[in-house]
């Protein structure tokens, strides 16, 4: 009895333990999975302007009607501001963004650049 | 209950307060919320294979209530009890159905305090993506449950012949 109560015991650990890794692989798997799906996506003045995958490398000029402009990079699955015409910069200090929620923010030229789909910001901290 | 059974509970509700404070004072941390030794849980452990599962279940509420007023708030004591409370109906449970020892029931106690926990931190923060720190918790748990576990078969072991 004592005995047999040991060797459940022993299943149970590798039992939960096998769980966890499994569900951490589980968990890997999505997460690269909806980053792929990542997608950045430009609008200017509340307009959705142009949406621009986050799985190729590309640059985009967004030219606006008054001349002013942004350039989107995308480069290693990240959206980033590199070069704009607005006077404080904001957006091309932001550092490139690449999970859902993120955003980049031109105010001056009225365009957001904000990622859909894609892996949930982390969180930033928990209290208790 | 006897005087006895009263002097007995009386002392590790103490016990299990001075343990949860010790924790308090040196909180081992693995970058992820919730995870910790619960050397209160041994305290809960030796309750439920001597004394018996009312008693424990006494020893455990009244311990968080006490730790909840004394160190935490309102928020750490949902947390608490929301561990505790599934973490001791799955002990029960494991310790009625005879298929462990002591050191797999406390495995299973601490896995499931985890997890308590984590449920109504999804509830209350409102961010699903919480679950990602299960594998961790459950990790964290087995292994906490299997100190605390050995650690609580011998206590059980010494203790018992001295109550009986």
């Amino acid at each position: 009895m004592e005995k047999k109560a040991k060797k459940n015991d022993i299943i149970l650990i590798v039992v939960l333990i096998v769980a966890a890794l499994a569900a951490y692989l589980g968990i890997l798997y999505f997460q690269e999975k909806s980053t792929k799906d990542g997608v950045a996506v430009v609008k200017i003045d509340g307009e959705e302007y142009g949406r621009y995958s986050l799985t190729e490398d590309r640059t985009e000029r967004i030219e606006l009607p008054d001349g002013s402009y942004n350039v989107l990079k995308i480069t290693d699955g990240k959206a980033d501001v590199t070069e704009a015409s607005c006077r404080d910069g904001i957006c091309v200090k932001h550092r490139p963004v690449n999970r859902k929620g993120q955003s980049i923010v031109c105010l001056p030229n009225k365009l957001v650049v904000e990622i859909e789909n894609g892996e949930e910001a982390e969180v930033d901290a928990i209290t208790h | 209950m006897t005087t006895k059974k009263i002097a007995y509970l009386g002392l590790l509700i103490a016990l299990a307060f001075v343990f949860s404070y010790v924790e308090f004072l040196i909180p081992i941390n693995l970058g992820v919320p919730g995870a910790k030794l619960g050397l209160a849980n041994l305290v809960i452990i030796v309750a439920l294979y001597t004394l018996g599962e009312r008693e424990a279940f006494l020893l455990s509420m009244i311990r968080i209530v006490l730790v909840g007023f004394t160190f935490g708030n309102m928020a750490s004591m949902l947390y608490s009890l929301a561990g505790g409370i599934l973490s001791f109906a799955v002990m029960v449970l494991a310790k009625k159905m005879k298929l462990l020892s002591v050191t797999g029931v406390s495995v299973l106690g601490g896995v499931f305090h985890n997890v308590g926990q984590i449920i109504v931190a999804i509830f209350v923060v409102e961010t699903a993506s919480l679950i990602y720190y299960l594998p961790v918790l459950i990790l964290a748990g087995t292994l906490a449950g299997v100190a605390i576990g050995v650690l609580g078969a011998m206590v059980t072991k010494r203790i018992g012949k001295i109550w009986m």
